[in-house]
């Protein structure tokens, strides 16, 4: 394990250039990976915000009263896709237009505004399906006098947010494609550079595993250094765009840390495939 | 004498129908020192190979101190290289190495304790008589120094077998002189070498036993006398 380690060190030192450029190519093939990633991230969170809007509004009938409409909300909190209920008097509403609408203010009288309640349904159920089956549920109360929750509104976010899904999950695949295979033939290239010494390996009785050690140890930390250059300069761009352009979301801490470890494995299992294909040649 | 090498039969086809060697028997004895010669394309490289399990027998058996390719695993592949020593005409030296890390490198690889490393190294860089060149790289010696280097390197691990691939092919007469003494010396220490070559001087030099191919097929076996005692005078001739 030590001379496997010295091995890996001394191929670093022996051919800085190779070295670099290796590193260089796996960072800036990450790099790419992670500014999607990023892109996705800020993509999903933007839909998720606006999606957090959806509300259901159900119009209190005017005489209706006031202890009817609590048990009712007390009832709409119990379901389960509910996540928030709040009744709005007729006189809240009024205050609310008046102040969203302030110009308006002299047109407000009182009674002119209805009771309502509003429901806020929790992630995971504001398909288009769940929010009308939860507004049917609301219609069934008889002082409920009309419900609105903006039908075509909901169903083009959803229609949005699936194709964000799909496009998202197509790009991410090609993109990942794409580094491991670039990652793949500079890990080739560093193995090919070293024949000779697989050779002489081969030659005096090294086994497979003793041959392997140091390329996997190498892969494992190129594609670290990878990683973590590759991270460095996508927060780099996430901050230099925060400060001229627009605040985004960068990786949780969870997520930096997939991300490296994403970057090692490549490296791992990119060498230990070039490295047995290799061997597989010329055994 | 236990035969240490045994081809039984062997045929080697490559693809494409090349038929490298063509029904070959032959045994070789512990500590025989034994000439393969013909003409290049002949098989010499491949009982070489097949020898040291670089390839496998198309037919036949092929037994190596005991191991044979009927049933030798990949496994058990390394465990028999370490009882081989093996030298190319090319010399095979890593560039960016001294000559006695080159050395140690094979010590090394095979998972030999650190603390006996020097002193094998120094023994047989003082073996091949180049102690003095211990700190050179490959570049800064010439040819026949390199050479030795790769048969330090191969003696290092103690091999009772030590096989030869045109050794010389890139020397001048001299330095190949000096090269077939080497192994002759090796041979008397009680290393078994099998040599192949093309250059019929050096086989004519001495009067070890002699294999020649011929398109694949064994044409001449002769020589068989026990090397090591009364072997290796040079000028000699049993044929």
């Amino acid at each position: 394990m030590r001379l496997a380690l010295r091995e890996a060190l001394l191929s670093f030192r022996r051919a800085p250039m190779l070295s670099a450029l290796s590193i260089t190519t796996i960072a800036f093939s990450l790099f790419a990976f992670d500014l999607f990633g990023l892109v996705a991230l800020n993509l999903r969170s933007a839909l998720r915000q606006v999606e957090s809007r959806v509300e259901i509004r159900a119009f209190v009938a005017e005489g209706t009263r006031a202890d009817a409409a609590s048990a009712a909300v007390g009832d709409v909190q119990s379901f389960p896709e509910v996540e928030r209920v709040t009744l709005v008097s007729e006189a809240e509403a009024l205050e609310r237009a008046r102040q969203e609408l302030g110009e308006f203010e002299d047109v407000f009288d009182a009674g002119i505004l209805p009771a309502s309640i509003e429901v806020r349904l929790r992630e995971g159920f504001r398909t288009p399906d769940q929010v009308r089956e939860v507004a049917e549920r609301l219609s069934k109360y008889d002082f409920i006098d009309d419900i609105r929750y903006g039908e075509e509104w909901v169903e083009k976010l959803y229609r949005l947010r699936t194709i964000a899904t799909f496009v998202g999950l197509a790009l991410g695949t090609t993109f990942a494609l794409v580094s491991i295979i670039i990652i793949g033939s500079t890990i080739r290239m560093a193995v090919l550079a070293r024949a000779p010494e697989i050779q002489v390996m081969r030659l005096v009785g090294a086994t497979r595993g003793f041959i392997r050690a140091p390329f996997l140890i190498e892969g494992l930390v190129k594609g670290l250094l990878g990683g973590i250059i590759a991270l460095g300069l996508s927060f780099v761009t996430y901050a230099t765009l925060g400060r001229l352009v627009i605040q985004a979301e960068f990786f949780s801490v969870g997520h930096s840390l997939l991300g490296l470890l994403a970057g090692a494995l490549i490296g791992f299992l990119g060498s230990a495939y070039s490295v047995d294909r290799h061997l597989r040649r010329v055994a | 004498m236990s035969a240490m090498v045994r081809f039984t039969r062997v045929t080697k086809q490559y693809p494409k129908g090349v038929t490298a060697l063509d029904e070959v028997s032959f045994t070789l004895d512990r500590g025989e020192f034994t000439f393969l010669t013909g003409p290049s394309g002949a098989g010499k490289s491949s009982i070489l190979k097949l020898i040291f399990v670089e390839e496998r027998p198309t037919s036949g058996e092929v037994k190596v101190i005991g191991q044979s390719s009927v049933t030798l695993t990949p496994k058990k592949i390394p465990v028999l290289r370490r009882k081989l020593g093996v030298v190319f005409q090319d010399f095979r030296l890593l560039p960016d190495r001294t000559t006695a890390e080159n050395i140690a490198f094979a010590l090394e690889v095979t998972g030999a304790p650190p603390k006996r490393i020097d002193p094998k190294v120094m023994r047989v860089l003082e073996q091949v008589d180049l102690l003095a060149k211990a700190d050179a790289r490959p570049h800064e010696l010439s040819g026949g120094e390199q050479q030795r280097v790769a048969i330090a390197r191969a003696l290092v691990n103690d091999p009772v077998l030590l096989l030869a691939d045109e050794p010389t092919g890139n020397l001048d007469e001299r330095s190949a002189r000096s090269i077939l003494d080497l192994l002759c010396e090796i041979n008397r220490a009680g290393t078994a070498v099998l040599m192949a070559t093309h250059d019929l001087d050096l086989v004519r030099a001495t009067s070890f036993r002699t294999l020649e191919l011929h398109h694949g097929r064994l044409v001449f076996d002769a020589g068989t006398m026990a090397s090591g005692a009364t072997a290796g005078v040079p000028g000699g001739s049993s044929t």
